[in-house]
């Protein structure tokens, strides 16, 4: 039996002028110490579907389908439930390192709060095993440091911070969402190594949510693609990324800017991203799509096996999409191709359309 | 820490300097004087009074008499218009009575609007935030001078609960009044800025991190929202509590409580310059003092702010 068990997960968020639906009946499974990556770009639910999974929705969300975590359904589960699961058994590390951490109060006192928590043990013996915990994730001079306050930490430093304070229970899965989002390349790097390094030693499961196509390249067994909510393709990450099969994919792949390539110009997905509280009728994606042909906008295709762990939702056949496995050409009149004009700009690697922190919709109304 | 404090008590000074040099001058070009009366008196008497306190000097030199001897023997003079008085004995009188109802009017304040806020922001949009913030715009559209008659009203004419007025240090039943007329609005303030602190504190990353360590809710409150959604408590609090010192005025009118508030109104109506004064620097040290007290707060909880 897989460690986590996701099977038709949705997640709808209640807003003043529409019901916003950012997870579409989605269905993934982690096994022990597997690495599973979740790329989309903003706004494609994958920050959702973990917040649902750790009972975590802001108070507008609504999750429903079933999530089976170590033979236990956690979905929607008594608080009590949750709670001797959350850090203990599955733990989370945040985007965004600057704010996930507590600024008024000390590492060492956030750090000691989870094990006098879940492990029950005294303050003294908690903060020296946040200290240990803190040198794993080679901060150096630990035992100074834990006595500091978050912002006296630079960026990479606090996501290590961040990983520790994850780890401290040795949990069976890890849901890192975007941990390098907010952190410069080489710092990047850093965290990635850190994390595969740590993932080994623990034995962990990992759910990797990123933008990066790098990252997942890097250190995933297994990904799933999501785009409007639904995954799109999923599989083991060598035979996606050597030959996609769905468009969406495809389009990501590219986007990615080479140092080896003689072109100029930067290749975007043309169009922006589905509003996601009025999704285009049928494939959220075909409004953008180059292989999008009739039936597309009227039905949704399901996801469906086509190879042995290969799974894929597209109306366009596997082999017409290899076949045209080349640049996407865009259109002049469309509003992406402005971004290929001009001389080719920095932009990060994983740049994908639409970068930015994932956003939760929220109902807005006076607050007094 | 220490430092910061020594040096902000130290800038007090000069700052209360130019507070009285200022309110003397302002107070000495407004027309009229302490002797001004309906029935004129005697050229004569009016020439022996104003010599008597000095009047006839010019403007500078009675402003260093004035703060002569309150630097020096710590004397604010006489009352102009109680001529057996002095300001001193009068603040003396006064202020105790006007401090007590004052400091159980902010406690009470605090203790009943924070909770209000708290429980209107953990149970947002629900009925108990409804009666919440029912109760808090309730409170605030009754200023103190009409919650005072309708206490009087209700608690003394028609029940007979209370005494309706007067003051006693050794029996609470006089304080009641007082203290709920004098809180109430600012009960509803700190309620509002508190539930509207609370909510963004509840909606921020470090608190998603909170509940993703697996702790009961009211842990994560306590622990980690409570502190950060005090900050705009705090700003507003300092204020609040010099306001309710000048604000007693009606609470001494209506209650006959006897506090510094009705000295202050009279000594502005009679033109008593010397007890103007008294009140005046009494407000601006107090201000001061809890414009410190704010800082020195923030800086506690943020560890962020370092002076």
């Amino acid at each position: 039996m897989s460690l986590l068990d996701i099977r038709n997960l949705s997640v709808r968020f209640q807003t003043n002028d529409a019901e916003v639906c950012a997870v579409n009946n989605v269905n993934l499974s982690v096994e022990a110490g597997q690495t599973l990556g979740i790329v989309g770009e903003s706004g494609s639910g994958k920050s959702q579907l973990s917040f649902a999974m750790m009972g975590l929705l802001a108070r507008n969300g609504r999750a429903s389908g079933s999530v089976v975590f170590d033979g236990q359904e956690i979905l929607n589960a008594k608080p009590k439930v949750l709670n001797s699961i959350r850090a203990e058994k599955m733990a989370m590390i945040f985007q965004d390192p600057m704010t996930s951490l507590n600024p008024y109060m000390r590492v060492a006192d956030q750090m000691a709060e989870v094990l006098t928590l879940h492990k029950g043990i005294g303050k003294r013996e908690a903060v020296a095993q946040a200290v240990q915990m803190l040198d794993a994730v080679k901060i150096p001079d630990a035992k100074g440091r834990v006595r500091l306050y978050p912002h006296e930490f630079s960026g990479g430093m606090r996501q290590r911070v961040m990983i520790a304070m994850a780890l401290l229970c040795k949990p069976k899965l890890l849901i890192a969402d975007e941990p390098t989002t907010a952190l410069d390349v080489t710092v990047q790097a850093q965290i990635m190594q850190l994390l595969k390094e740590l993932q080994h030693d623990f034995g962990m499961a990992m759910i990797l949510i990123t933008h990066d196509l790098g990252v997942v390249a890097g250190s995933c067994e297994r990904v799933a693609v999501m785009y409007g909510g639904r995954i799109r393709e999923t599989g083991p990450v060598r035979p996606i990324f050597a030959a996609p099969t769905h468009p969406y994919t495809q389009g990501l792949l590219d986007a990615i800017p080479r140092v080896d390539q003689t072109s100029e110009e930067l290749h975007a997905i043309p169009g922006q991203p589905p509003n996601m509280s009025r999704p285009p009728s049928g494939c959220a994606f075909s409004p953008r799509c180059p292989y999008a042909r009739e039936g597309c906008d009227t039905i949704d295709p399901p996801l469906e096996g086509f190879a042995p762990e290969q799974a894929r939702a597209c109306h366009a056949p596997v082999a017409e999409v290899i076949a045209r496995q080349t640049r996407i050409t865009i259109d002049d009149d469309q509003p992406a191709a402005d971004l290929g004009d001009g001389p080719a700009q920095a932009i990060p690697r994983g740049a994908v359309a639409g970068a930015g922190a994932a956003g939760t919709p929220s109902t807005v109304e006076g607050q007094q | 820490m220490i430092a910061f404090i020594l040096r902000r008590l130290a800038v007090a000074i000069p700052t209360l300097l130019l507070l009285i040099v200022f309110s003397f001058i302002l107070m000495h070009m407004a027309p009229g004087g302490p002797f001004t009366a309906e029935r004129a008196l005697p050229p004569q008497v009016i020439a022996n009074l104003e010599a008597q306190y000095g009047l006839n000097d010019p403007l500078w030199l009675q402003i260093w008499n004035y703060l002569y001897n309150i630097v020096v023997h710590f004397d604010f003079g006489p009352s102009f218009v109680y001529p057996d008085r002095t300001v001193n004995q009068l603040i003396a009188a006064g202020f105790p009575v006007t401090l007590t109802y004052g400091v159980l009017s902010f406690v009470s304040a605090i203790v009943l609007g924070v909770s209000l806020g708290v429980v209107a922001a953990i149970w947002h949009n629900s009925w108990v935030d409804y009666i919440a913030v029912g109760i808090s715009i309730g409170a605030q559209v009754l200023p103190n001078f009409v919650m005072a008659p309708l206490l009087v009203l209700v608690l003394t004419l028609w029940y007979g609960l209370l005494p309706g007025g007067g003051w006693s240090f050794s029996d609470p039943s006089f304080w009641i009044m007082p203290v709920i007329a004098l809180a109430t609005s600012y009960m509803a303030s700190i309620a509002r800025i508190t539930r509207s602190s609370m909510l963004e504190v509840l909606g921020s990353n470090h608190i998603r991190t909170a509940r993703a360590k697996g702790m009961p809710e009211h842990r994560v409150i306590i622990r980690h929202a409570l502190k950060p959604a005090m900050l705009p408590v705090i700003s507003y609090l300092g204020p609040v509590f010099v306001s309710m010192i000048t604000g007693s005025v009606v609470i001494d009118m209506y209650f006959s409580t006897g506090g510094i508030g009705k000295a202050f109104v009279d000594s502005a109506l009679n033109r008593d310059y010397a007890v103007m004064m008294g009140v005046t620097i009494l407000v601006g040290a107090l201000t001061i003092l809890f414009n410190l007290i704010v800082d020195v707060l923030y800086a506690w909880i943020d560890p962020k702010i370092r002076y």
